[in-house]
């Protein structure tokens, strides 16, 4: 893990025809809205998308808390259900880490792993590096932050794509905040083993949020939005989090965020 | 001469009671404001100072590639390689001592000193020292022992211990050193002033270095081809301590050899960057031999203590033996999110931090340990910062799976593995695990949790102390999905 990500030593292919498309078990039943917002936004560049019904989980809450033989037999059956020799795009930073960088030692030895891993590409890493997406920002002007996750970040280098996503809407700007690279304290279990420790973090990072000044900020994974979202609506804050997907059809189809015509 | 293990038995650690209280310190440091303060401004420094002595990415990287792979190469025949140190010592004239257990290492320098009638002994610094409590060791054996480090002198006086590894009373800030001195140091003229405060401070050891009988140091790299002990240090006591006294004695972890002294100035670049920033400390000392006949000054004896304490069972494990390539420069605690937060006190380990908590399992067991590997979020600060690129997140899991196995009994487990395992957490995780591998299973189960949206509480334990409880959708993404008509 360095600063110098591995989108730097990867091959990306050409836009493909197809993709499968890898929910992830908090979109599912928190936040679809964002699974669907994916989808049309890479059908409207002329992707067929194929959703799986037989995905679940990655296996990383279990992986992450010691139990590799349980995250192991859920991780062998996500591989099973995406057969085709296409992408598969993931709408989540640190599911995507999982997928493309712990996959090989969980499931070492396992025929076909490594194709399997080469496969897997982060929403924003696939539209910057395989469609090599131009936007056209159709959105009034505003302002708005960033949070990545850390994994996003460090083993997938979200925040570089993630950035260079939001820079090519020409009336959005894209405001640092305060500690831009530290954790918002989710870490899956750890904010619930250690709560304590994870609500001085999340406090810290949704201070550092409203302090940017900022009508809304992005991000590419649920975790951290769910985390940060739930801090600032305890604390009566106005602003929010969304998820890129979502802010990326919204704005480029000249939608107010939260607007697309999804029927719930 | 090797000095033979004197006592198989080893009484528990202190720290072993401090770090099983890690859930309540954490409480109690994270509601002290002048604490978090305190870390939170001397880290936010020590990280932009690391950043700027770094302003190549690429040098950075080629240098971090370089130290780790010299780390790797000494730890690969570490044991040849502390033989060989050994040898070379003694060809110099330098005694080496054999220490398993911190009884034993304390034990040997409490006979050296007594040999020689020492009484007085002052200490540069020394965290290896902190790990065998080697203070409160001579302290019941009537020995006045001091602190000479700015720091170190401040958390003896203060009765503590150091709170980071090379900044040991960074949680103090000026006004706290400045009441504690006026409390302990007669005829003391209060100011916060640092560098007053500092000369104060160095007025007084300055006189007791005259009169140590012993000097005590760490060492940050023994040199096995030319059988050098290296010491960095910015105040000058560390050469006083090893320079001054009749007799030095150096205390460190066997695995602080490194094979060849063209090995040194990469690792001291590296670290002295990564540390504090600092191209290059204010001294760098290269102790060979005691004083020689036609010599001045210098110890008349040199003594070598190299401890395990549980470095060779990390040794023995080929993942955490990446453990022992640590050269102790607090950049992984510096940028922490979660030591920034909790301070270094609030682990109960003597290394705190990152690092601290990959290496106390191994000195303490995972039984006193065991909610250290999980008070992390995984960020990876800390392993992307490492300058010998140690995985620690990596380490972080491997520890988790470790204190959640089976215990199993083999004598290769790890000391305290399986002691973090909770038949109701096993239990939940093999439930988990059959409804995600069972595709309908999974989304019986979601459709299940989204119609009963209604009856979930408005409060979820310790998420909702802090936020707001999640919603969960209407209707599944699976379900949106198949009901979705595809465009045409
Ligand atoms: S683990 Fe790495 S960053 Fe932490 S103290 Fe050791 S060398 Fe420094």
């Amino acid at each position: 893990m360095t600063e110098l990500n591995s989108q730097h030593l990867r091959h990306y292919p050409n836009k493909p025809k197809q993709v499968y498309l890898y929910g992830t078990c908090l979109a599912d039943v928190l936040f679809p809205d964002s699974g669907i917002d994916a989808i049309e936004f890479l059908e409207q560049q002329g992707i067929d998308v194929i959703f799986p019904q037989g995905q679940t989980c990655c296996g990383q809450p279990a992986y992450n808390s010691g139990y590799q033989q349980q995250a192991k037999s859920v991780a062998l059956q996500q591989i099973a259900q995406f057969p085709l020799d296409i992408p598969i795009v993931i709408i989540s930073g640190s599911c995507g880490g999982m997928m493309r960088h712990h996959y090989p030692e969980l499931l070492k030895g396992e025929p076909g792993i490594e194709a399997f891993c080469e496969r897997i590409f982060e929403f924003t890493e696939f539209l910057v590096h395989v469609l090599k997406i131009k936007l056209t920002d159709n959105g009034e002007p505003e302002k708005v932050a960033m949070h990545t996750s850390c994994a996003a970040r460090r083993e997938m280098g979200v925040h570089i794509t993630g950035a260079s996503l939001i820079n090519q809407l020409d009336n959005v700007e894209l405001v640092i905040h305060k500690q831009e690279k530290e954790c918002c304290g989710f870490g899956g279990t750890f904010a619930v083993k250690h709560g304590d420790i994870s609500a001085a973090m999340v406090a810290d990072k949704s201070a550092s949020l409203v302090d940017a000044d900022v009508v809304r900020f992005v991000s590419a994974d649920w975790g951290c939005l769910m985390n940060i979202n739930g801090a600032l609506e305890y604390q009566k804050q106005p602003l929010r989090g969304e998820h890129i997907a979502s802010y990326l059809l919204a704005r480029t189809a000249g939608k107010k965020a939260g607007e697309t015509d999804n029927d719930s | 001469m090797t000095v033979k293990i004197q006592e198989p038995e080893q009484s528990e650690s202190k720290y072993a009671e401090t770090a099983r209280a890690f859930r309540q310190n954490v409480k109690k440091d994270l509601a002290n404001a002048e604490l978090r303060e305190n870390f939170h401004g001397a880290m936010n420094y020590l990280m932009a100072k690391r950043a700027a002595s770094f302003p190549s990415d690429d040098e950075l990287e080629t240098l971090r590639n370089q130290c780790k792979l010299i780390k790797q190469r000494a730890l690969l025949k570490l044991p040849y390689l502390l033989e060989k140190l050994e040898s070379n010592l003694q060809a110099n004239g330098i005694h080496v001592h054999w220490a398993e257990t911190i009884t034993d290492a304390n034990e040997i320098i409490a006979q050296v000193i007594t040999s020689k009638n020492g009484k007085h002994i002052v200490k540069g610094k020394s965290m290896v020292s902190e790990e065998t409590a080697l203070n409160d060791y001579l302290h019941a054996r009537d020995m006045e022992i001091l602190e000479s480090d700015m720091g170190e002198y401040i958390v003896q006086l203060a009765h503590e211990h150091p709170s980071h590894i090379i900044m040991p009373a960074i949680h103090q800030n000026k006004k706290q050193v400045a009441d504690l001195f006026d409390k302990h140091i007669d005829g003391f003229d209060y100011t916060t002033d640092v560098d007053a405060l500092i000369g104060e401070g160095r007025r007084i050891l300055r006189d007791k270095f005259c009169h140590a009988d012993v000097g005590i140091t760490g060492v940050n790299f023994a040199v096995a081809e030319t059988g050098t002990l290296c010491l960095v240090e910015n105040e000058g006591n560390g050469q006083m301590s090893s320079a001054v006294p009749n007799v030095h004695i150096a205390l460190t972890g066997i695995e602080k050899v490194v094979e060849l002294l063209e090995d040194v100035p990469p690792l001291l670049s590296l670290l002295t960057r990564s540390a504090t920033g600092q191209a290059i400390t204010t001294y760098f000392n290269m102790i060979t031999k005691p004083r020689q006949s036609d010599e001045k000054d210098g110890p008349e004896e040199v003594h070598l203590v190299l401890l395990d304490n549980g470095r060779s069972q990390a040794f023995a494990d080929e993942e955490l033996r990446q453990t022992l390539q640590c050269i102790r420069c607090g950049a992984c605690m510096n940028h922490c999110p979660v030591y920034t937060r909790i301070g270094g006190h609030a682990y109960g380990t003597v290394y705190p931090g990152p690092i601290g908590k990959i290496i106390s399992p191994h000195m303490l067991g995972l039984e006193a340990t065991k909610d250290l590997p999980t008070a992390s979020s995984l960020c990876g600060a800390c392993g992307e910062v490492c300058p010998v690129k140690i995985p620690i997140p990596k380490i972080l899991q491997r520890l988790r799976t470790e204190s959640v196995k089976v215990h199993s009994g083999s004598p290769d487990e790890l000391k305290g593995a399986g002691s973090n395992r909770k038949p109701m957490e096993a239990t939940i995780w093999k439930i988990w695990s059959f409804i995600h591998k069972h595709q309908g299973m999974y989304r019986f189960s979601m459709w299940v949790a989204t119609r009963l949206r209604g009856l979930l509480p408005s409060k979820l334990g310790v998420w909702t102390q802090v936020r707001s409880a999640p919603q969960l959708a209407p209707k599944t993404l699976h379900e949106r999905i198949q009901a979705r008509q595809p465009r045409g």
